[in-house]
Formats: C-alpha cells, structure tokens, sequence
C-alpha cells in the first residue's frame, strides 16, 4: 500500500482528478458566498466537457476548446439567473432542471452534432499536452504531481489564492459577500444584490466550465455521455462543508481527488472495479458525516 | 371586468407555452427534421401503434414514473428533500429480483416476498439518509444523493458478479421465475404493475388528506419550526415519512422487476432517469397529490412520444430530457411556494 502512495505515476495521477472538483467547487463557493444556492455544478460541469470538446474539435486548439467551454459554463450561469433571480424560482428546482438540461442538451447535440452515441472521439479534438517544470520535476514525490500537468491545473492552482484575496480584498468580492450575508446593506449602498449575485453565477459557469475542460481535453481527448459522473455533487459537498472558503476548499478537493485517483490505481489490484468505482462517494459520504457530527456536537456544545 | 382578470391570469402561462414551443421547435430546425413527420411520429409514439401498442408502452411507463413522483412528494410535503429515489429504487429492484432468484416456495408467496423485501429495502435506504440527518447532521438533501452511488454500484457489482447470467453474455441477474411475472390485461401488453402504483397513489391521496399522521407531516413540511413548537415528534415523523417514500420507491422498484424486464439488468432503474423525471412530476404540479398521477402520464407521454419522433424524423430522442428540463425551468418560476429553499438546505443546525 504504501509502495503505492509513494508510486510517482500516483502522485502525478493526483491533479488530474484534483483539477474538476476543485473548479467546480470554487465556482461554487463564489455562489455560495453571493447567497445563490447553487446545486447544478453537476450540470455545469458536464456542459463545459461537451463544450471543450466541441470548440477543440471545430477550432483545431484545445485553448479555443477550453474558451468554449467557459462561455458554456457562463451561458448555463445565465439560464439559472434567468430562472431563479429573475423570475424568482426555487433554486433547488431550479438546479435540478438544469442538471437535466445538461445531461439531455449534451446527449442530444452529441448525436445531432457528431452522429454517435455514448461517445464521442476523434483525432481532431486536440487536447493539452502536459507542461513540464524543469526544476521542480526532480523534487521527490512532489516532483511528479506539480510537473508535467495540464495548464487548466495551473490554472485551478492559481485560482484559489486569487479567490481568497478577490473575496478578502476586491470591491466585487466584497460586494459579493454583502450580497450573501446581508443583501440589505447592498441595497442601501445603492448597489442591486441580483446583479452581484448574476455575475457570481457567471463566474461560476466560468470556473465550471474550465473544470468540464480538464475532463474532457485534458484527462482525455473525448466526450463520453454522463462524463461528470458525479463529480459536481462532489464539488457541492466541498462547497458545503467549508461553507466556500477557498483555502479549506483546496484542502478538501486535494482529499476527494486523491481518493477519486487511488480508487482509480487500486482497479489494477482485483477488487472489483464497481467497488473502486465507488470509492469517490463513500469517500466523500464518509468526510461529510465526520465533519457534520464534529459540528453539531461543537454547536451544542456553544449553547450549553 | 372579468374577461380582463382572466386575461391577465392567462396571458403569463400562453407566454410560457410560446416560450417552449418556440425553444421545441428551434431544436427541431436545428436537426433539420421535417416538422410534420416529427409531429405525428410524437403523437404516434406516444398514444398511437397497432393495437395502441405505444398507448400501452407510454402507460407502462407512468406506472414508474408516478411511482416515484407519489415517493418523493410524500416527502418533499413533508419538508424533507429526499432526491435519493434513485437510490432507493435502485436497492427494490435487486431485492426484488434476488429474492425471487433464491427463495424457493410457490410463486404467488415468492412474489409476495419479493415485493415486501423490495419495499423493505427502499425504506431501509431511505431511512439511513434520514437517520444521517438526524443524528450526524447530514443535510437530507446532498446526503440522499450521495447514497445513490453505493447502491447502483453494488447493483451493477452483483449482476455482474455474484448473480450474473453468464451465458447471456450481458450484464444481468437470471430470470426470475415466469410464473412470478407479473400478467398482462387481457389482449393487451400492459402489465398489471400499474395496478399497484394506483394503489400507491390511492394510498397517499387517503394519507395526505384524511390521515392525521399525513396531516403532521405536512405541517412539518409547512413550518419545522411550528411542528416542533406544538410538540409534534417531528424526528419519529421524519424516519416515517423517509420510510414510507422509500417502501413506495422500493415497490416500484419491484414491478419493472416482475412487469417489465423479468430480471435485473445493470442501469435499468438508472439509465431512464425513472427518479429524476419523478421529481420533476411532482414539481410541474406543485406538489398538489390528485394532479401527480396525471403529470406523470404527461412525462412519460413525452418520452415515449420522443422515440416515435425519432422512428418517424430521425430527431434524437433525448431531446425529451431537454423538453422536461425546460418545462420546469419555465414552471419552476410561475408556481411560486412550491418548495422553499431556506427549509431545504438543512445544515444540520436547525
């Protein structure tokens, strides 16, 4: 086991998984923070994969892939803005139907588009190429994990910093904090909490299609039906759980992708792979009981 | 006076009709199918064939459709964001089906058996949502979710393992025996199972509007804050309610068992989005219990009438999933109250 854990092709396995979770969680967080309920990361994500793939495809550059992808992501932003701060439906329902208009949209333009089912692959879709490091690829263990991944991992890496600080500092973040904790002094300060909260979600869809990219240009080089599996639920329960503070949101996208990738190693080990398949969700199940009963007892435990 | 009162109440939901019509008709361009042959391939794939044999297909279909909208509004009226049918589907139907593989007995009790194992099952993973809840402080809603992996895996493990048909060379348990399938009505290609989400259906008009039991659940989902205030046992009420939303998931679970495929095939209970087009149901209509049954056959009428366009105009038939999620985009924001988000999300800390 341990052999395992020090394995370098597991270490360099880790962000590769890391990469989705984490940007679909920090898209989540900044609705989260803006006081938007925000439970269609799921569907978000799997429209930037198809999106990423689309725009590769046509364009030849999985840049223009991973373009396209953010403007899906922003595009589904703009639909769930439509319906629940618009015209005032229930987030829940809200996220539940565009969950489903994901999974239909895409499986339907998979078809009418490129004339397949089930997947979609083609030598044309140009995915990212790994960027090596040159000196940081020698360091041990560490070495592989940060050398040698995909720029949309850079990226991800990147944004959680920019986030913290965009939260703590800018006039936006700022806004979008008031908006989440209390709309009312926004208002008063002549600013309209829907708009903030608007673009929280635009940048949402943004970071979440980035995330569908990483799936589906750079883990691989193809669209295959459903290829979210979950993953976004995943990036909801991080969400939750650090209540969308991009530090402790780092740390938990690192445990959930170094689960989701050595339920992806142990396949190799004879246990059955809907066993490893598994892995991810009890993995997550299992953080979210231990971190909700510590809280609830902490909460009592303040009130008497 | 009134006529213009009418008009005004009328005008938003003709607006809202364009709106899906136009975004149905802008798909339709889009595959460039030939609009007259998609329209009468979706009423004959929906209500038509010979012998009304896709009427039958469409109403064998509501069966589980209703099925699992009757499981989830019994919980979401009781405040409880149950959206793990899934998962409880999931675990009636491979109860069902083993029990009816391994039990040996006469079949009618082999039946029997099967279903109460099944409904047992349901209730039995539902509850564990619930009991997260209530005693780890899970949310209800991301806790029964996330329940629905495990299961459909360990379903997909054990008819591709343990209780495989090998020789079938595909990923399913044996047959059950034929004497415990469920019958047809006569001279037709309907199974009873329909029968049963009646009763179902039955049972919970009864129990949410003439039970007292029905009656607390509601007011629980009404105001928590209120049913716990009159002193009503609001965690005995919400293991109860999870229970019987997961019996009832259970049990429909168990007649695509014995009504439709005979055997538990990998993804059968997943793949149709039998429990997300449930949930959607209950939320076209609100939750108002004697209309589900009826949003139900409208789903299933547009899944079902979704294939016949793509037999008759080549439309992709996924573009049903599309015209559902649509449908409740634009609904989710005229039918205002329907669920309310603020109970929903349950921290745990309330």
């Amino acid at each position: 086991m341990l052999d395992l854990l020090l394995d370098p092709s597991f270490a360099a396995s880790i962000p590769r998984f890391v990469t989705p979770i984490l940007l679909a969680a920090l898209g989540g967080a900044l609705c989260e923070r803006a006081g938007v309920f925000n439970i269609a990361l799921e569907g978000f994500l799997l429209t930037g994969a198809f999106a990423a793939v689309l725009g590769a495809y046509y364009s030849g550059t999985p840049y223009l892939g991973a373009a396209a992808a953010m403007a899906a992501g922003m595009a589904m932003g703009l639909v769930f803005a439509e319906f629940n701060l618009r015209r005032d439906g229930d987030a829940i329902v809200v996220s539940i139907a565009i969950n489903l208009l994901a999974a239909g949209l895409t499986t339907f333009l998979l078809r009418a588009i490129f004339n397949v089912t089930g997947a979609f692959s083609d030598p044309a879709i140009v995915g990212f190429g790994a960027i090596r490091l040159p000196l940081i690829e020698d360091i041990p263990v560490l070495g592989p994990m940060l050398s040698g991944q995909s720029i949309l991992f850079y990226a991800a890496l990147a944004s959680v910093p920019v986030l913290h600080v965009f939260l703590a500092r800018h006039r936006l973040g700022l806004r979008i904090r008031a908006a989440g904790e209390n709309a009312e002094a926004l208002r008063a300060g002549g600013v309209s909490p829907r708009r903030v909260q608007l673009l929280a979600l635009v940048g949402c869809g943004a970071l979440c299609g980035l995330g569908g990219a990483q799936l589906s240009i750079a883990n691989v080089n193809l669209f295959v039906e459903n290829m979210s599996a979950g993953r976004g639920w995943i990036a909801v329960v991080a969400v939750l759980l650090t209540r969308g503070r991009p530090w402790p949101l780092f740390c938990i996208a690192l445990l959930f992708g170094a689960v989701d990738s050595l339920s992806f190693r142990v396949q190799g080990m004879g246990l059955a792979q809907q066993f490893t398949d598994m892995m991810p969700y009890l993995a997550t199940l299992t953080v979210l009981i231990v971190l909700s009963w510590w809280r609830a007892r902490r909460a009592r435990g303040d009130v008497s | 006076m009134a006529a213009h009162g009418t008009m005004r109440a009328v005008l938003p939901w003709v607006i809202t009709l364009l709106w899906i019509a136009a975004i149905i008709l802008a798909l339709l361009l889009f595959v460039g199918a030939p609009l007259g042959e998609a329209l009468s391939g979706f009423w004959q794939g929906a209500f038509g064939g010979r012998r009304h044999a896709y009427l039958m297909a469409t109403l064998s279909r509501t069966a589980l459709i209703t099925g699992m909208a009757i499981s989830v509004m019994l919980s979401f009226r009781a405040g409880l964001f149950n959206i793990g049918g899934e998962g409880q589907l999931v675990a009636g139907g491979l109860a069902a089906a083993l029990t009816a593989i391994l039990l040996p007995g006469p079949p009618l009790l082999v039946l029997v058996a099967a279903i109460l194992a099944a409904m047992l099952a349901g209730a039995l993973w539902a509850l564990l949502a619930g009991v997260l809840q209530l005693y780890m402080g899970v949310p209800l809603l991301v806790g029964s979710l996330l329940l629905n992996y495990p299961v459909r895996y360990l379903a997909s493990y054990a008819v591709a393992h343990p209780f495989r048909d090998v020789p079938s060379g595909m990923v399913q348990s044996h047959l059950v025996p034929q004497e415990t399938w469920l019958a047809y009505f006569p001279g037709t290609r309907l199974d009873i199972g329909i029968l049963f989400t009646l009763a179902a259906t039955a049972f919970a008009l009864v129990y949410s509007y003439w039970t007292v039991h029905g009656y607390h659940t509601r007011l629980n989902g009404l105001s928590a804050d209120f049913a716990r205030t009159v002193g009503l046992p609001v965690r005995r009420l919400t293991l109860q309610t999870l229970a019987i939303s997961g019996a009832i998931a259970g049990l429909v679970g168990a007649i695509a068992v014995f009504g439709i495929h005979h055997r538990y095939i990998d993804g059968m209970l997943v793949q149709p989005l039998y429990a997300w087009t449930g949930i959607i149901a209950v939320l076209l209509v609100g939750m108002v219990p004697w209309a589900v049954p009826l949003s139900g056959f409208f789903f299933a009428a547009v899944q079902t009438g979704a294939a016949g366009m793509e037999r008759a105009a080549g439309v992709p038939k996924e573009i049903a999933l599309v015209i559902q999620a649509v449908i409740i985009l634009f609904v989710a924001s005229r039918v205002s109250g329907a669920l309310s988000s603020k109970e929903g999300r349950g921290d745990g800390h309330a």
